[in-house]
């Protein structure tokens, strides 16, 4: 095709422009990390050996488990599919529902989640000891005919019981973050063509199946980032469930090691590492729903991934 | 107003009188359409002249606000109890809409499914076949609009002309017993126009009916039983082809085939222009001299599917 003549350039063979900036940069930063490890390494007082046996006390693994873990895949859980009805409701043609989820959205997005704690963890107990299970109303109709209370009802929940366990701890945090995942998830359902409705209902899809089969498989790729982002904080949230007081959960335990011992500094330290770890292990888990939720799309990165552009040091840059 | 049929069976669209008003904007102003087994009606006007507006009144993508409309002789949208009409159930309607296939400008194939999951997908979950079933009824469709070997591409891997003909494939995969196309080429690329039209062609070869919203005025001549002509609202002119195209009556019919065929001759001038180009670029020569064809669409419309990647 291209014959190469004297006259007729070829193939480009140019030098590529330099970055001397990247240089500099990476000796700056490498100045930085060298004095923190170092500091890491030689100030007794951190005391590293002493906070990675907090990591592994029976009382903080234990916290970690059954008050920040189950705390917060439990909430998210509440969150994630209370929030994709409440989005539902939000974008119906029924004027209650859309009324409903607004207000929902509205207040649990305006109270502080320290503050909802506190109110779920002695307030519920407080107002409502024991809740029974039943007929709305019966046992006010039951007094008025002449019956007993008991005869109208199915069962009782001890709410008094239930105030400093996790099962208030995960309402509370769900039903705030499901304020949020409402808005997430109307965010990727709006964020559907239109067309793509229109085409499921051309097929006879019902709005119900159009809905699960084609509108949110689709949302998902918008949804998926953000609710990574909640996950993550959620994560982190869970430290307000001593609020309720809940003393199952990691925080709460390394604190009361570290104030016991006075070794403050290595009980937070053991604390950050666990959320590091766990936060880490939620980035991966995240970057897998990504890449399903993305198929079909055609968002394979284009770049080489870190080693190109590491490479792109010696010049070039992004292309 | 209709035109004399052959059939005397009862029509698969009957459209009686149908209005509608977007925010008191009246877009359809009493529309009346018979189609019989087997016929393929081109709808042709100008845009804003309403005619995509009446196609989706016929499957119920919109509620039309007056008049009838009934497909294979079920009333569209309503239950009709000794006069009063009762507004379906959205799953009735639902159903309505399973015997009718449609195909739209953009496509709207699902991105997150390849394209043998896109035809799948409603016979599957709509109509209840089994998943064996469905994927050799899929494959055999595929094959039969020429893409037979790109079953397993997701839609973003494939080009405008191949995307519409996995559209044609999906809606068919219902066994319709009416297809309606809302404008199939005017989203493609000339050059990918034809691959889409053979298909439909043999379509209607093979006895589909059919309702086309087109500007592809070859097509409208070679295929269809009846044309259409809407403006404004309403059906200026309906007849054979060869009455409604090569002879029209009224004058804003006239206007319209003016401005179209002129358009069409522009696009003509250009594309020589673009092939006498390429063919110096090539250093052949064949290309370039090439005389236009004498009727602009018609040249493309015949060529068939050639696959690009």
């Amino acid at each position: 095709m291209s014959a190469e003549t004297a006259d007729r350039p070829g193939r480009i063979d140019a030098r590529p422009v330099r970055h001397p900036g990247r240089y500099v940069a990476i000796v700056v930063i490498a100045v930085i990390v060298a004095m923190m490890v170092s500091s890491a390494v030689t100030n007794a007082n951190w005391d590293w050996s002493f906070a990675f046996q907090i990591m592994k006390f029976k009382p903080v693994v234990n916290g970690l488990w059954r008050g920040t873990i189950v705390g917060t895949v439990g909430a998210m859980v509440i969150g994630v599919v209370l929030g994709v009805i409440l989005a539902i409701m939000r974008l119906s043609d029924n004027p209650v529902l859309r009324g409903v989820a607004a207000v929902y959205v509205w207040f649990f997005r305006s109270i502080p989640r320290l503050v909802l704690l506190v109110m779920f963890g002695t307030g519920l107990g407080y107002l409502y000891p024991s809740v029974s299970l039943g007929i709305p109303f019966a046992e006010q109709l039951g007094h008025f005919i002449g019956l007993s209370a008991d005869a109208t009802t199915v069962g009782h929940i001890d709410v008094a019981h239930l105030s400093n366990s996790i099962i208030i701890g995960i309402l509370g945090l769900g039903l705030s973050e499901a304020a949020y995942m409402a808005e997430i998830a109307r965010a990727g359902i709006q964020s559907v063509d239109q067309g793509q409705r229109e085409a499921a209902q051309a097929l006879g899809m019902s709005a119900g199946k159009s809905m699960r089969r084609v509108v949110l498989p689709q949302a998902m790729r918008v949804i998926v980032p953000p609710t990574g982002n909640e996950t993550l904080a959620m994560v982190k949230d869970t430290s307000l469930l001593s609020a309720i007081p809940i003393s199952v959960e990691l925080f709460f335990q390394t604190e009361r090691i570290g104030s016991t011992t006075f070794k403050i500094m290595p009980a937070i330290m053991a604390a950050v590492l666990w959320y590091l770890i766990i936060c880490s292990i939620l980035a991966v888990v995240q970057s897998f729903l990504e890449r399903k939720f993305g198929r079909g799309i055609g968002n394979q990165r284009a770049d080489g991934g870190l080693r190109a552009r590491m490479l792109g040091l010696a010049g070039g840059g992004p292309r | 107003m209709t035109t004399t049929d052959t059939q005397h069976d009862l029509p698969i669209v009957r459209a009686l009188n149908v209005t509608k008003a977007f925010h008191g904007n009246e877009v359809l102003k009493g529309i009346d359409l018979d189609v019989h087994q087997g016929q393929v009606v081109c709808l042709l006007g100008p845009s804003g002249s309403g005619k995509t507006t009446f196609l989706r009144c016929i499957n119920q993508l919109e509620t039309i606000d007056g008049g009838r409309v009934w497909v294979d002789g079920d009333l569209m949208g309503y239950d009709d109890r000794d006069g009063q009409l009762y507004r379906l159930t959205e799953k009735r309607i639902a159903e309505q809409r399973r015997e009718i296939g449609m195909v739209f400008q953009r496509f709207n194939l699902f991105p997150h499914k390849t394209a043998v999951e896109n035809v799948m997908e409603a016979p599957i979950h709509v109509k209840g076949v089994d998943k064996k079933t469905a994927r050799a009824e899929a494959l055999a469709l595929l094959e039969r609009v020429g893409l037979g070997d790109h079953c397993d591409h997701f839609p973003a891997q494939l080009s405008g002309g191949q995307q519409q003909r996995v559209a044609i494939a999906r809606a068919l995969a219902m066994k319709p017993k009416l297809m309606l196309f809302d404008e199939p080429t005017s989203a493609l690329d000339p050059e990918l126009v034809g691959e889409v039209l053979a298909v439909m062609r043999e379509l209607a070869r093979d006895g589909m009916t059919m309702v086309v919203v087109t500007h592809e005025m070859a097509f409208a001549r070679g295929v269809a039983d009846k044309v259409v002509f809407m403006d404004g609202g309403v059906v200026v002119e309906s007849g054979a082809p060869r009455d409604v195209i090569d002879h029209p009556q009224h004058e804003r019919t006239k206007s319209f085939l003016r401005r179209v065929h002129a358009e069409e001759e522009h696009r003509v001038e250009a594309v020589t222009a673009l092939v006498g180009l390429e063919g110096s670029a090539d250093g052949d020569p064949k290309g370039a001299g090439q005389p236009p064809a004498p009727d602009g669409a018609a040249g493309r419309a015949g060529t068939s599917s050639s696959d690009v990647d």
